[in-house]
């Protein structure tokens, strides 16, 4: 069973339509610490601030769940946007600590003026694949949404998936272990996002 | 660097699927959830939907029939029409519409988007600004549910860009709708060195050269079609259609 986290932020329904579309029945939406332990895979979405996120987790009492199924138990788990910035240590964006599970921490981009480039990033790029994985193809052509004001900056180079380019390149997906991030939408993403979300429920 | 994108703009008139030609004339297109299946096959980059009788007519958004259809749009859905609560654009991000557009709201309650855009972030919102050129004197800002707009076109898209704040402007001009005669360069053109949030040009698109000039001599960061999305060729019948983007897009 592959549960959505469901912590009172962010669209859940679109990720939920995108697994029922490619045919990925064994998935829900869930808030429950049981359902979360029972899970074979989570699903960690999220829009909005960091520290209003990292509230609303801890609010609802499931980060001691969620480090003992992630970090004890290696259950597979992939953040999407926010919820790939929450698995950082901290963020510009706010005071609170971060999940800390990816060694990275969330930035701010502040594009050159000269580029003339419009914070969000909003729209869709291209991504390079920094290494051979089992959730998205080395070899493209890999397009994805994106929206987003702050970028993930790993301190260990090695956990940086894929990068992508807004003003500058940055790491758009990480992974370490059994931990995965995405800072853009699969979910609003076609048939690219597919293979993606279609991939992670085949791990 | 963000591509740019091309987004075939739908007209739902309450039952289904219309076309106009400058805002008249709604020809029957056929049913919306299909056309979005076709789209995802297609892979467009984005969909805009607008309910153009709500407000009018005084309906409400049909929130059943947009969970549907953002349960079939695997791509970024927009949707605009008859949106007049904070818990309407709260129900309508819920159901998975990722911008709400915004028109007549702007006159009749621009509090309400100001509130939006500070909960949910400027890119969730994108104001449409229909535009005409009246009997008498320069190209203005139209409202086809009858308010009055005190504002000049270039201050009017600063105001919604500054003073608003949302995060996109869609530009759609009235007397190029359904023409198949091109977009209003001039005016798209004028309005981008106006503001600093994204643009979608929309009204007019007939051809490639259109969506290569508006995209890439104008600078327009996103080319809503309407006509050529859901009809083989001018004067021709329904086809739900998308053009090949590798013609167009150019990638970075």
């Amino acid at each position: 069973m592959i549960v959505i986290i469901d912590y009172g932020i962010g669209n859940l329904a679109s990720v939920l339509n995108m697994f029922r579309k490619i045919g990925v029945r064994d998935v829900k939406i869930s808030g429950r610490a049981e359902d979360i332990a029972a899970a074979t895979k989570l699903l960690l979405p999220g829009v909005g601030a960091f520290d209003a996120g990292m509230s609303q987790l801890e609010q609802s009492g499931l980060v001691p769940v969620l480090n003992k199924k992630v970090l004890e138990e290696k259950t597979p788990i992939l953040g999407i946007c926010l919820g790939m910035q929450l698995l950082t240590r901290r963020s510009e964006e706010g005071v609170k600590s971060g999940l800390g599970w990816i060694d990275a921490e969330t930035l701010r981009f502040s594009p050159d003026p000269a580029l003339k480039l419009k914070v969000p990033h909003m729209g869709w790029d291209y991504i390079h694949v920094n290494r051979a994985n089992k959730l998205v193809d080395t070899e493209g052509p890999n397009r994805f949404y994106f929206v987003h004001s702050y970028y993930v900056k790993c301190f260990d180079e090695s956990q940086s998936l894929a990068t992508s380019r807004f003003g500058h390149e940055f790491t758009c997906m990480v992974h370490k272990d059994n931990i995965y991030g995405a800072q853009f939408h699969p979910e609003k993403s076609l048939k690219f996002g597919m293979k993606v979300l279609g991939n992670f429920a085949t791990l | 660097m963000a591509l740019k994108r091309i987004i075939p703009c739908l007209l739902y008139d309450g039952n289904g699927l219309v076309k106009t030609v400058k805002f008249k004339n709604p020809s029957y297109i056929g049913d919306p959830i299909n056309a979005i299946k076709i789209y995802n096959d297609k892979e467009v980059d984005e969909l805009i939907l607008i309910d153009i009788n709500a407000t009018k007519q005084k309906r409400r958004p049909n929130f059943d029939r947009i969970a549907d259809m953002a349960g079939e749009a695997f791509m970024p859905f927009a949707y605009g029409g008859g949106v007049k609560t904070f818990d309407d654009f709260a129900k309508l991000y819920t159901l998975g519409v990722e911008k709400v557009v915004v028109n007549s709201l702007i006159q009749e309650n621009p509090e309400v988007i100001k509130k939006v855009v500070a909960h949910y972030g400027a890119q969730a919102v994108v104001a449409c600004i229909d535009f005409r050129k009246p009997l008498f004197g320069s190209k203005s800002p139209y409202s086809y549910a009858g308010h009055k707009i005190k504002y000049n076109l270039l201050d009017y898209a600063r105001y919604l860009a500054t003073d608003l704040g949302v995060g996109e402007l869609m530009l759609y001009s009235v007397d190029q709708d359904g023409t198949w005669e091109g977009y209003d360069y001039e005016v798209t053109g004028q309005i981008l060195n106006h503001v600093d949030i994204p643009v979608i040009a929309c009204g007019g698109c007939g051809s490639m050269t259109d969506l290569k000039k508006i995209l890439y001599d104008t600078n327009a960061n996103a080319a809503a079609i309407g006509s050529m999305a859901v009809y083989s060729k001018k004067g021709m019948g329904v086809l739900i259609n998308f053009p090949d983007r590798n013609n167009v897009i150019i990638e970075n």
